[in-house]
């Protein structure tokens, strides 16, 4: 089961649709079973109970999750496969200590792949959807995997299969999030 | 929070607001109303008639004009929120925006400059489920526009109900278009919405069409009881 995690300024938000449900819908469709939780309603047992867990991004005003680190700590233990999607990647890299600059991009940009990673094998370039305010600086733990020409765009953990995207690949890349489905099934 | 719906009379912006209505504040609509027939952000057919929509809807309209010149549009929709911001106090937007990154991109840049909220409640929807919600939950749209092959001139005030559906259906799997027609291939009008007190009774309309381009233009309508 995947644990889907709204980080949105509230629980059933009007965002919700445009940045959880595209997740969900992709989600559905390769037939992943999975349940959603608010990032402030989120409790052990759930966490305990995930194969795998997907932060979703937020608008570009919404930084609220950003105010409640606490709400995050769990991914500090959780080990098995994370993708935190931009503003996801955010609140996964702020866990592991990793801070943020400024660096606003919003739209296409393409993204160039700098490390061999099985999320983006056979990739060098490819164009992705932008939207956000920060940029992550890469937390000790983490490498970076791919960049824009504008800032860090992909990180990893050094062991753990624990993945940040700052794009959202929910948008014209879904292939980005069947790849760490897959890897799902591996760690499995 | 307090938002402004950018408004073009059609099926998504219409759609986007009811989604909005149920999760926070609509104080205004908000239409960019373009002299240019090939606006590249704003819609044309019967934009004219937006104010009837608002008034059915009881929401009051912010309407700026513009020359619909590729790069200035987006200094007429800075404007235009700017006034919606003035008169209503938005704290921010909602579009309709489904697939068009242009679109939305554009959108989301106005809103960061004059940092307001930017809500696309149908963004990457489904659009077969979008569709089926959008007349089951009583909205009535018809065809106001067309802008591509196969669609004749019997499209034109054709209503969107589930026949009409199912003709979209297999028009866009046959001719590779989008089901909701955001690709500009259909444009749609609203004549009636959950949210209406009164629906639109289009009493005078005319057709102008050729060679796969035609709009249903809206010569009188009027506010009828639903």
């Amino acid at each position: 089961m995947i644990l889907v995690v709204d980080l949105c300024y509230r629980d059933r938000s009007l965002s919700r649709d445009e940045f959880v449900a595209p997740v969900e819908r992709l989600l559905g469709r390769i037939g992943a079973s999975f349940t959603t939780r608010h990032y402030t309603t989120v409790d052990a047992p759930e966490v305990a109970a995930a194969d795998a867990v997907v932060l979703c991004g937020t608008a570009l005003r919404d930084t609220g999750f950003a105010g409640h680190p606490g709400r995050f700590e769990w991914l500090l233990a959780f080990e098995r496969p994370v993708l935190g999607i931009s503003s996801g990647m955010r609140a996964l890299a702020a866990a592991f200590g990793g801070g943020t600059e400024p660096c606003c991009e919003i739209g296409m940009a393409d993204i160039r792949v700098l490390a061999p990673d099985p999320l983006f094998a056979g990739k060098e370039t490819f164009p992705a959807y932008e939207l956000h305010e920060c940029a992550m600086r890469v937390p000790g733990e983490f490498i970076p995997l791919a960049a824009s020409d504008r800032c860090l765009q992909a990180i990893r953990h050094r062991s753990l299969p624990l993945y940040g995207t700052l794009f959202h690949p929910e948008v014209r890349n879904e292939w980005v999030i069947e790849r760490f489905l897959q890897l799902v099934e591996t760690v499995q | 929070m307090k938002l402004g719906v950018l408004f073009s009379g059609g099926k998504d912006s219409l759609f986007a607001c009811w989604k909005a209505m149920q999760k926070e504040e609509v104080a205004c609509l908000i239409t960019v109303v373009s002299r240019n027939p090939e606006s590249y952000m704003f819609h044309t057919p019967n934009i004219r008639l937006a104010a009837l929509q608002a008034e059915a809807a009881g929401l009051p309209l912010v309407e700026v004009e513009t020359e619909g010149e590729k790069e200035t549009e987006l200094q007429d929709l800075e404007r235009a929120l700017l006034a919606a911001r003035e008169q209503f106090g938005i704290e921010g937007v909602v579009t309709g925006a489904i697939l068009s990154v242009y679109q939305a991109t554009r959108v989301q840049r106005v809103c960061r400059e004059l940092g307001l909220w930017c809500f696309n409640p149908l963004w990457n929807v489904d659009q077969e489920t979008y569709m089926e919600e959008l007349i089951d939950a009583g909205f009535a749209v018809i065809i106001a526009g067309v802008f591509s092959a196969p669609f004749d001139e019997s499209w034109l005030g054709r209503e969107i109900d589930h026949r009409t559906l199912d003709d979209l259906r297999t028009v866009a799997r046959k001719h590779r278009i989008t089901l909701t027609g955001e690709g500009g291939e259909l444009e749609t009008f609203v004549v009636d919405a959950p949210f209406f007190s009164r629906r639109i009774a289009i009493t005078e309309a005319s057709k102008a069409y050729r060679n796969y381009n035609g709009v249903f233009r809206i010569e009188r309508a009027e506010l009828v009881a639903k």
